[in-house]
């Protein structure tokens, strides 16, 4: 299997293929737990992880394991990195984790893992493998953050509250609260404002790349400079 | 040289979408003005400002969308939506919660569904509920009527709307609230006990209600929309309130009458449930249609934590309406009956 390069594999997770808003994988925790940044932050950090630490590992195997296994051995390595991962963060951001309650378990049936399991590291070598691990969580958490940033600011008219449940009790001022005497918009947080801001924010995506392709085809129907053309008749003025 | 061509008897429809939403707006006023009379000048301030901003919302999302403005501005949908809405919205309400709930009915319910024509949900009941779920207490908020509170006079009035940090709010619960939560009075009782009560629902609200009924019945005549979701609907919330109605106590959710004159009923049986767009088409469809709007309301109001039901009963069924009518197609003349053999 020919290698790829580490610029597309990062083009491909930040923006082509992004795993939340071109592949919409990963749509249930992705809507559930984006209330605020910190809740989206705790989620995609440990998404993050868990994609490295099974990118990695089966890219390490994908040569003894027999195709007609695969899938089951796949799963048990997976659902091992997110057992660790959830032992991590009841040892250290334990409010974090009873917050983000049954969706941290949750990360093994999320597709995006699997996906890059099976759709990537097992036909590559280590190091793009794990490189691939991390862009497809950072360009998944990058999409969690953003959402979480709308909802809560939308939906409470302050940003980063609570981030000592994450960075310890030092961080427990980092809250910013931009309006002042803010009427709570209750629909923002609730789950109907997570598939509305999701919306919104594909569109917005689809919106720049249309008009990405829309100056790309521009440039190619300009003539080349010196290009020769035939001559019918007349002249061209 | 101009050609007359005319063959045929050429049926021409004289309802344009501007001359069928000019109608509703003109069959609003009798309800608005009883409303004006039992709850002062409220209603008119919050139509008054939402049409503002409705108009504002359409112009905007005409012009992201490409659409001519000047076209569309005059189907008056816009203002039907305005007024719709903030007729359902408490009395007194701020200018934000009106602008916020305007929005949404506007841009996510209509035009982010490609406008009107094609939007499944009825855009101001689907801007009721975004403000019922996302503000329950300034939407609970109901001013008491003529003759329980005082009225507060129209400078107050546009105070409490633009200004809303200086106007104190004087709100009671509404006769739907009060039957809620008495489940222990005889409704001798419950009327003797609280003031708001009139002679067979609310004080204001059995002539607001009667008032939208005057209206409807009106527009029915005038041929806008035909009886059949309307009359279902009315019927089956009767029907629903005399099966669990136990003839005086205040457990057994009030007589078929208290809920026909109570809360948004007629406004909603001939000005939302009507809406030609997201209801049903065929004529059984409609029957069909009504009568389980009707059916949800008396449910979500006695089984609900909601004030009032029609704005979610009416989104349920919106939902519904397509399958409905894919059952109910009728049969082309002609041909036998195609249901489900294609």
């Amino acid at each position: 299997m020919a290698e790829v390069s580490y610029k597309e594999l990062s083009l491909n997770g930040l923006w082509k293929n992004n795993p939340a808003i071109v592949q919409l994988l990963g749509l249930c925790p992705l809507l559930a737990v984006t209330g605020s940044v910190v809740n989206a932050l705790g989620l995609a950090t440990a998404t993050t992880l868990v994609l490295i630490c099974t990118n990695t590992s089966v890219s390490l195997i994908r040569n003894i394991v027999s195709d007609a296994v695969r899938l089951p051995v796949f799963v048990m390595i997976i659902a091992a990195a997110v057992s660790c991962i959830e032992l991590l963060m009841q040892a250290f951001a334990y409010e974090l984790y009873q917050i983000l309650g049954i969706f941290l378990p949750l990360i093994t049936t999320n597709c995006i893992i699997l996906g890059r399991a099976d759709g990537f590291a097992a036909r590559h070598s280590l190091g793009p493998s794990i490189y691939d691990g991390l862009i497809m969580g950072v360009g998944f958490g990058s999409v969690l953050l953003l959402l979480g940033a709308l909802r809560e600011l939308s939906g409470t008219g302050a940003l980063f509250a609570n981030m000592d449940l994450l960075f310890g009790p030092g961080a427990a001022n980092w809250k910013v609260v931009l309006f002042a005497n803010y009427q709570p918009f209750l629909l923002a947080i609730l789950p109907p404002g997570a598939f509305i801001f999701t919306g919104l924010i594909i569109a917005v995506k689809n919106l720049i790349d249309a008009r990405i392709k829309k100056r790309q085809d521009a440039r190619k129907d300009r003539p080349v400079k010196g290009a020769k053309r035939v001559r019918v008749t007349g002249t061209i003025s | 040289m101009t050609l007359m061509r005319i063959t045929s008897p050429h049926a021409h429809g004289p309802m344009s979408t501007s001359r069928v939403m000019q109608n509703v707006l003109l069959a609003t006023i009798p309800g608005i003005i009883v409303l004006t009379h039992f709850f002062g000048f409220g209603t008119l301030v919050n139509i008054f400002w939402g049409s503002i901003v409705a108009v504002a919302c359409e112009a905007l999302a005409l012009t992201l969308r490409r659409r001519p403005l000047g076209f569309y501005l005059k189907d008056y949908s816009a203002l039907v939506t305005a007024f719709l809405l903030c007729i359902a919205l408490p009395p007194y309400s701020p200018w934000w919660l009106i602008a916020v709930g305007i929005a949404s009915a506007i841009l996510l319910a209509k035009h982010l569904y490609g406008g009107l024509g094609y939007n499944p949900f009825n855009p101001a009941m689907a801007g009721y509920v975004i403000l019922l779920i996302s503000f329950p207490i300034q939407m609970t908020a109901w001013a008491p009527p003529r003759g329980v509170g005082e009225l507060p006079g129209l400078l107050e009035a546009l105070q409490a709307c633009f200004v809303p940090s200086t106007f104190d709010a004087v709100t009671m619960a509404t006769p739907l609230d009060l039957m809620k939560q008495n489940n222990s009075l005889l409704l001798e009782d419950l009327w003797a006990q609280n003031a708001q009560f009139g002679r067979w629902a609310g004080i204001g609200w059995e002539w607001a209600n009667i008032a939208f009924l005057a209206g409807g019945a009106w527009l029915l005549y005038q041929r806008i929309f035909t009886w059949h979701a309307p009359v279902a609907m009315l019927a089956s919330l009767s029907l629903m309130a005399a099966l669990f109605y136990d003839g005086g106590s205040s457990a057994s959710g009030g007589s078929p009458l208290f809920h026909l004159l109570s809360g948004a009923t007629m406004f909603g049986a001939f000005f939302i449930v009507t809406d030609p767009v997201t209801s049903t088409v065929s004529v059984r469809g409609r029957l069909i249609y009504g009568a389980l709007i009707g059916a949800l309301i008396y449910i979500i109001r006695v089984r609900g934590n909601y004030p009032d039901a029609v704005a979610f009963a009416v989104l349920i069924m919106n939902f519904a309406a397509p399958f409905i009518d894919h059952y109910t197609q009728p049969r082309t003349y002609g041909h036998r009956d195609t249901r489900g053999e294609e």
